[in-house]
């Protein structure tokens, strides 16, 4: 388990080296990702190293301004702010000193960033501390050299150094002369206790720009000359372009260009709205070889693979067939979950302007990178070629991991010639989405002699399975015969990550289960899960990353600050635990009947994530991931009919608005761990507690989502209303 | 292409654009006012919420001909630097996740206080509920108007 240790040891040389500024000043280049992956090789070689290997700057000019170049994707996890914060920290200034700005976005310079799976922080934390440490120290050691005096003498607060005799140089006074000194090898990390800047309530980097509305994100980019490209693409998946017509498009005036590639037509215009307008007057014909495929078609498919033989086993502890066969009882529940479009507020849009140079790239991507690689190849261009540039992102969500828009904006540019830049409708957005996959779970559970026995869980779902550590995630570990099953069906509706991928649908399974399981044996809910992680302390079994005594801690403070077990009159209270993206978090959600419907009306979140570095950001995240789980598990409804959505925009996809909001109550456990993921843990737990405080309100057990539609298959009494 | 003319944060301009074009596009593609944003184009969404004549309208699907004569305000224009109480609530509570919706909820919110000064909490509710965010901070959404139309009757 990793920990808060100051005495890992990293070659400093690997990932950081210093240069003097033109202007004045010190520049101080790392790599970020080399540098923090944990157990990662050391792939450097020394001779070959070079600013191309840098992902992230720290800049201090000789007036003793810093500038921090923050590095990852921002899509609203804060990460822009939380991410120069520990650096900062480490380098010992004042946080109203500092200038934070996005990385300079040159793929010449900067490489690996990534925003996905709640790791930025999590990655990050060790490389950022040792970044602004090492900065610090060779401040600190120019100071020293220039006072005649052992570096171990200084202190240093707030960008000043002081000396034993209490003489004082700033940073800015000698950062020249730290700009020519080796880079050190051991530097001292602070105490968790001397933060002054991590733990405190740091406010978003870019909130005067976004309360003002100044240019921040993709849609905002704007470059002389360029053509606003709007793309008709097949309406079904699994259907090709067979022929189209253009003279609709082209009459309007506006229209410069009508262009195919591949299945895919682009109008290009002077200006969006002529775009769209333009895409419209296309005319198209489809075909398509096989059969388009529908959500009922899945619904069988998938139960045909629960209910069949052919799976993969992801984890299998002792004979469960045996527990059930000695079993006093067996229960089985089967879960099931619709595809879910991301829907990010700002739809999907890239900037490309493909010349025989070079080839310019500006848009939200979270994997800048493998983006880039996938266009260099596409259109057969050297790598070095591509200049890419990340904005500020209107959500991400998993979304703008695939960078499909990115790729249509450089193969557009690249036939018309000129600068274009990709934007989607929302009905693009939607219907050409790369979804949360439907899936099925099945859990089967053996008890006996009041105890739990047996656990199978498995799992049948559209194109691709859980992966990674999620088979043993609990009760993985706390049962001697366990096994995780998957199966999966190829389908031509095009699937990927979305926020907490698996996690966000498997929890509700589990949690409701565990429910379930507790009112069968007679025992308290919350007991089961207590006495069932009290069964996985002191494992040896290297795959299991929870800590069960994290867990009781989340557990037992929710019930605390919930007043689980004794709610106020009239408050239904429902519960779930859940452990992913290495952070535990607990949590109750409180209904309430309202004219014969259960209304969620509070939900109190506790989290283990270990050190938060910015609470302000960090219960904005919990808040979020609370009610964006609470919204997709209630609504989230994404049907296919032949190969196309059902629903193309929000008057049939229905999103959590504002009366349908619960208080959050977030509650963050105190401890020196090092940080873990934040910007999806909290969101798994909440349809669960939602689901289980559902059953307590109206008795009824609810299997799938949304439960919106569960609850109006319900039939609930309604309450007659008088007056 | 017919010519006309709009009065946008108490400015007068030209624009050449086909009749049936959206405000939102005359806003962002013609007038380089990129603080409105788009979001669904149905005007069920709200990033694109500007003043009309000081009423809260969907910027997405009022035509350039329709707003012919109304003053227009977005949010470049409601205040010089930032300092309208909706903004300053705003950066005090630290509301924005990815911060694309809202200017949209900024400009719902100064509307909802420009009418109703003292506004309840289920009044906030009624009042924001076309405005979607997907990163979901409508609970520090909520806490800033509230705060708002305290710094507002101060």
């Amino acid at each position: 388990m990793a920990t808060n240790d100051n005495t890992q040891g990293f070659s400093r040389r690997e990932f950081m080296k210093t240069t003097s500024l033109a202007g004045g000043g010190l520049l101080i280049g790392f790599n970020l990702f080399q540098a923090c992956k944990p157990g990662a090789e050391p792939s450097v070689d020394l001779a070959s190293l070079n600013y191309n290997e840098f992902n992230a700057f720290i800049e201090i000019a000789d007036n003793g301004a810093v500038t921090i170049y923050s590095p990852n994707p921002e899509i609203g996890q804060g990460v822009k702010t939380s991410m120069p914060m520990i650096i900062a920290e480490e380098l010992d200034v004042a946080w109203k000193d500092v200038y934070v700005r996005q990385a300079p976005l040159d793929t010449e310079h900067y490489t690996r960033q990534v925003a996905g799976g709640s790791q930025s922080i999590r990655h990050g934390w060790d490389a950022l501390r040792q970044t602004g440490a090492t900065a610090r120290q060779m401040l600190v050691n120019a100071a020293a050299a220039r006072w005649g005096v052992d570096p171990s003498e200084c202190t240093t607060s707030e960008g000043v150094i002081t000396n034993a005799n209490g003489d004082k140089l700033s940073y800015g006074d000698v950062v020249n002369d730290a700009a020519a000194l080796e880079v050190p090898e051991d530097v001292k990390l602070k105490s968790v206790r001397d933060y002054t800047i991590i733990g405190k309530e740091i406010g978003n980097v870019d909130i005067d720009k976004i309360i003002t509305g100044k240019p921040l994100f993709g849609m905002d980019y704007k470059k002389e000359g360029m053509l606003i490209a709007c793309v008709l693409r097949p309406p079904a998946f699994g259907q090709k372009l067979a022929s189209f017509g253009e003279s609709g498009a082209r009459a309007i005036p506006g229209v410069v260009d009508v262009i195919r590639f591949g299945d895919k037509v682009a109008v290009l215009a002077t200006d969006t709205w002529t775009a769209m307008k333009g895409k419209k007057a296309l005319t198209a014909e489809w075909t398509s070889e096989k059969s388009l495929e529908s959500t009922s078609d899945h619904d069988k498919i998938l139960m045909g693979l629960l209910d069949g033989n052919s799976f993969e086993t992801l984890r299998e502890d002792g004979d469960v067939d045996k527990a059930f066969a000695q079993a006093d009882q067996v229960v089985e529940r089967t879960y099931e979950s619709p595809f879910l479009p991301h829907n990010c507020m700002e739809p999907m849009n890239f900037y490309a302007d493909v010349t025989p140079d070079r080839i310019h790239l500006v848009g939200p991507i979270q994997t800048p990178e493998g983006t880039a690689k996938r266009i260099a190849e596409v259109l057969e261009r050297d790598f070095g070629d591509i200049h890419l540039e990340m904005t500020r992102q209107g959500g991400g969500f998993g979304r703008r991991l695939y960078g499909d828009f990115a790729l249509e904006a450089a193969q557009i540019s690249n036939l018309a010639k000129k600068p274009v830049q990709v934007i989607f409708s929302r009905e693009d957005d939607m219907a050409d989405g790369i979804y949360r996959p439907a899936i099925k779970y099945r859990i089967k559970a053996a008890i006996k002699d009041g105890q739990l026995t047996g656990y199978h869980l498995k799992e049948a779902a559209i194109n691709s399975n859980m992966y990674g550590l999620i088979p043993n995630f609990f009760p993985a570990g706390a049962l001697e015969n366990y096994k995780v099953d998957v199966a999966k069906y190829d389908s031509d509706i095009t699937t990927g990550a979305w926020r907490a991928p698996y996690t966000n649908f498997l929890a509700f399974a589990e949690q409701s289960f565990f429910d379930e399981l507790a009112d069968l044996m007679e025992v308290d809910r919350v007991q089961l899960r207590l006495d069932l992680l009290e069964r996985v302390k002191g494992t040896t079994d290297e795959r299991i990353q929870y800590s069960p005594e994290r867990m009781q801690k989340v557990i037992r403070t929710a019930v605390e600050k919930s007043g689980w077990g004794n709610p106020k009159e009239g408050v239904h209270q429902g519960f779930a635990a859940y452990y992913c993206h290495n952070s535990h978090v607990a949590e109750v959600a409180d209904v309430v009947m309202e004219n014969g419907q259960p209304v969620v009306k509070r939900v109190v979140c506790v989290v283990d994530c270990g050190i938060v570095v910015n609470p302000l950001g960090a219960r904005n995240q919990v808040e979020g991931g609370v009610i964006d789980g609470i919204g997709h598990s209630m609504y989230g409804d994404f049907a296919f009919r032949q190969g196309a959505p059902e629903a193309l925009n929000f008057d049939k996809y229905r999103l959590i608005r504002m009366k349908e909001v619960p208080e959050v109550e977030s509650y963050f456990i105190s401890n020196e761990e090092s940080p873990t993921g934040l910007g999806e843990p909290t969101l798994p737990p909440a349809g669960a507690a939602l689901a289980n405080a559902i059953h307590a309100a109206t008795g009824k057990r609810l299997y799938n989502q949304p439960f919106s539609k569960s609850l109006a298959e319900l039939e609930l009494p309604k309450k007659e209303i008088i007056g | 292409m017919p010519s006309y003319s709009i009065t946008v944060n108490g400015t007068s301009h030209n624009v050449d654009v086909s009749a049936d074009t959206p405000l939102l596009w005359v806003l962002r593609d013609h007038l380089n006012l990129l603080g409105t944003k788009y979001g669904c184009g149905i005007a069920l969404c709200g990033t694109c919420t500007v003043h009309m004549n000081g009423n809260p309208v969907r910027s997405c699907m009022m035509t350039i001909e329709s707003v012919q004569g109304s003053q227009i305000t977005t949010i470049e224009g409601l205040s010089e630097d930032g300092s309208h109480p909706v903004q300053e609530a705003w950066k005090e509570v630290d509301v924005p996740q990815c911060g694309y919706c809202q200017s949209g909820q900024i400009m719902t919110a100064a509307a909802l206080l420009e009418r109703n000064p003292a506004p309840s909490s289920e009044e906030i509710r009624e009042a924001m509920n076309g405005n979607l965010c997907r990163c979901a901070s409508y609970q520090r959404i909520h806490q800033a108007v509230e705060l708002a139309a305290k710094k507002a009757g101060s």
